[in-house]
């Protein structure tokens, strides 16, 4: 089916979990056209124009709030920026009050981040124009799955059959629930690697492989996605330290000597040079860190227009 | 208030259920003076007594009102949660005619003086018996015991820290010892606060699935096997208020086989509700402790009906919109129980799980017996704390309809058979099914 004609059976993007095949892979193609389009010198769509497109990001957030911002006007939308500082004002009620607030002044889509696994979905409920989840809590992030799907693609031309081996601090991560559930509906075999402290209880129920020895995990792996460990989780409280845990699992030259000698490396950013990766294998030939950025755009604009062709036009 | 009843009332056409004689047939009770003077088979008919009035039941059942060990009432101190007159007017509207009220008020119940006040508003304002569970500890701090004996002697019949674990064990210890000079019962809420941490709903794959932080099963074992150790120690007096999984039951088994003085109780939730119900987000759903798999339930209600687990609880804890129109992870946990209480238990019944008659006796002779109240059963000379249930009669749960200042039922919507046609208290019909 051609990208143009792609109808997107959902009101709103609240996670991977939910979607089908063709749902992603129409995301996918669409996405392809939008890389186009950002190549271009003229950088401009019209299927958004006269939308309104409100960003309301709870928790801070420098790349994924511009990406969208971006994303957004490229397709013409009027974009209105809300960052709310999470710190004075008790949290759920902020986020209910303002997602009523919002709606009265009738966006026709919110894109939102906030710090409590849940909260999209409780804003889903309340408002009547489309909500796409930009990360909630730990539990998903659905834009950078299909980014990091899109951009594996277009590196290896497929993603079926593929090995990825997704490392770190898999409890915490939403980027990880995202991308497990995400490569598998595409066909990919996903291991998950992390200290045992760092790996959520139940998660081998996913269908995955799980280790705790990152070589191993390594060991004939196509794509090696890492994650960021949060600062506060290093000292004591689920790993001993930062040195112990690059010796573990920060992805050097030689642990990545395990993967195939193609293997590609992924981060969702930002990253913790020294903690979870070397330097120079982020900056490395292997890397696609910065692929993953241009390609965010680009999946965001193909959600975006995937949504708008099915709000109402009266 | 005080008017005598001139005439004694009839409960006629009934079918007499009492779960601790094992008695089961058509008759009639006899009520005079707050008391049950005589019930039997020949007070059937309507006319068998002379001058009474008399309440024809149609053939429902007619049996010893509920006792709930464990409701939150929000008086005094948070009356917009919940005050003891809509307490009782929920506990009524299910059939529980004794109510025993948490400490964890505003004051704390932790002094005579409370007890004799919330005792006292709740003779003013109640429609059923309020009893309270005062204070372990003071302030509920789990740090300072606080005056047990005082405490009984202006009414107290239990001393709990309520929701809240004592995680200190020498003055857990020094509690069961001393409590144990006046045959207090001691109830404690286990749950290691420490392996709880930040978590919301039961650890495992739903958990992780929703990015939601786990509690650990273990979290509540090892509570429970350190206060089995302290009973041990001490041969005090202990109840567990509720127990949720498989392997608390394990625990409880062995200090039972080993003789120890101990009780467990579990929540109607956790018989009739798993971790799957809490779908997407569903903030009502979140309970303390949470609730825990499909497996964990079934054991919970094998256990119930084998005598392992003592009693069922409604665990009652009115939360207002303010504080459960959150996100999953900050809302408060609990949810309202009085009303639906039994009509949900019968459920357990209709699957076969349990009979009717252990199921009736875990809500209502048991913890009676263990709260050392004379309610709760059917017997001549026993307080005419008596319901009318129509165990068959369809209806469906509407949050909006119930009595509880707050709407934070787990059951919204549920289609559930068994309703309270009419409660006595004392012998006074407190409410009746329109």
């Amino acid at each position: 089916m051609s990208a143009s004609a792609f109808v997107f059976p959902h009101r709103h993007l609240l996670g991977i979990e939910g979607l089908s095949r063709p749902d992603i892979e129409g995301l996918l193609n669409l996405a392809e056209e939008e890389v186009e389009i950002s190549r271009q010198v003229e950088k401009k769509k019209s299927s958004l124009r006269g939308r309104t497109q409100i960003n309301l990001f709870f928790e801070a957030s420098t790349r994924t709030q511009s990406s969208f911002e971006l994303a957004g006007k490229r397709l013409g939308a009027d974009v209105m920026n809300m960052s709310v500082a999470n710190s004075s004002v008790k949290k759920g009620e902020t986020l209910i009050d303002t997602a009523m607030t919002l709606n009265a002044m009738r966006p026709d889509i919110i894109i939102v981040r906030h710090h409590a696994a849940g909260a999209v979905h409780l804003l889903a409920r309340k408002v009547d124009c489309s909500v796409v989840n930009a990360g909630d809590g730990a539990h998903e992030h659905p834009t950078q799955a299909l980014l990091d799907a899109l951009t594996i693609r277009r590196n290896k031309g497929r993603i079926e059959g593929l090995v990825v081996a997704i490392c770190g601090d898999i409890a915490h991560s939403r980027v990880a629930r995202s991308n497990i559930i995400c490569l598998q509906a595409l066909g990919a075999r996903v291991r998950l690697c992390g200290p045992p402290t760092l790996l959520p209880m139940g998660v081998e129920r996913y269908g995955v492989e799980v280790f705790t020895d990152m070589r191993r995990a390594l060991e004939g792996a196509d794509i090696v996605m890492m994650l960021r460990l949060q600062r506060e989780r290093m000292n004591g409280s689920y790993v001993p330290s930062v040195q112990e845990y690059f010796h573990y699992y920060g992805l050097d030259r030689e642990k990545l000597a395990y993967a195939k000698a193609d293997a590609l490396v992924m981060h969702p950013g930002p990253m913790n040079r020294g903690v979870e990766i070397a330097s120079d294998v982020a900056d490395g030939a292997q890397s696609l860190i910065r692929e993953q950025v241009e390609m965010g755009v680009a999946v965001r604009m193909a959600v975006l227009e995937a949504l708008a062709r099915r709000l109402p036009n009266e | 208030m005080t008017a005598t009843e001139p005439r004694p009332l009839h409960l006629a056409q009934a079918r007499l259920l009492d779960p601790v004689t094992g008695l089961e047939s058509p008759g009639g009770v006899l009520v005079s003076g707050g008391r049950i003077t005589d019930f039997s088979a020949d007070l059937a008919a309507p006319g068998s007594v002379a001058d009474a009035e008399i309440l024809d039941c149609a053939g429902r059942l007619v049996l010893p009102g509920l006792v709930d060990l464990r409701a939150f009432i929000g008086e005094p101190g948070e009356e917009y949660r919940e005050t003891l007159r809509s307490a009782s007017e929920a506990a009524a509207a299910g059939g529980v005619t004794t109510v025993v009220a948490q400490p964890n008020t505003s004051p704390v119940i932790d002094d005579p003086a409370v007890v004799d006040f919330v005792l006292r508003r709740a003779r003013d304002t109640g429609i059923v018996h309020i009893r309270v569970a005062a204070a372990l500890t003071k302030g509920c701090r789990g740090q300072e015991m606080s005056e047990i004996g005082l405490l009984k002697e202006a009414g107290a019949v239990a001393v709990t820290d309520g929701d809240r674990p004592v995680t200190n064990a020498q003055v857990m210890r020094r509690s069961l010892t001393y409590a144990r000079m006046f045959d207090m019962p001691v109830i404690h809420h286990v749950e290691d606060p420490n392996l709880v941490g930040e978590g919301v709903m039961n650890e495992g794959e739903f958990a992780t699935r929703l990015g939601l932080p786990g509690i650990p099963r273990a979290a509540e074992t090892i509570m429970l096997e350190r206060d089995m150790r302290l009973v041990q120690l001490t041969g005090g007096r202990y109840h567990a208020a509720m127990i949720t999984c498989r392997e608390s039951l394990e625990v409880i088994r062995r200090a039972k086989h080993a003789g120890l003085p101990v009780t467990a109780g579990v929540s109607i939730n956790h018989l009739t509700l798993n971790e799957m119900d809490i779908g997407g987000y569903r903030t009502f759903l979140k309970l303390r402790p949470p609730l825990r798999s499909e497996e964990d339930r079934l054991a919970m209600v094998e256990a119930l009906a084998e005598g392992l687990v003592d009693i069922i609880v409604s665990d009652h804890n009115p939360q207002d919109v303010e504080t459960k129109r959150l996100t999953f992870s900050e809302c408060e946990p609990g949810a309202i129980g009085l009303e639906t209480m039994l009509s949900a238990g019968l459920q357990l019944v209709e699957a076969g799980l349990i009979s009717l008659q252990r199921l009736l006796e875990a809500m209502s002779a048991a913890p009676a017996r263990l709260a050392g109240l004379e309610t709760g059963r059917m017997a001549r000379g026993a307080p005419a704390d008596l319901i009318v249930l129509d165990r068959d009669y369809p209806w469906v749960v509407d949050a909006a309809e119930l009595r509880s200042k707050c709407k934070n039922t787990p059951f919204d919507e549920a289609r559930l058979s068994g309703k309270v046609f009419a409660t006595l208290v004392a012998g006074r019909v407190v409410h009746r099914h329109s």
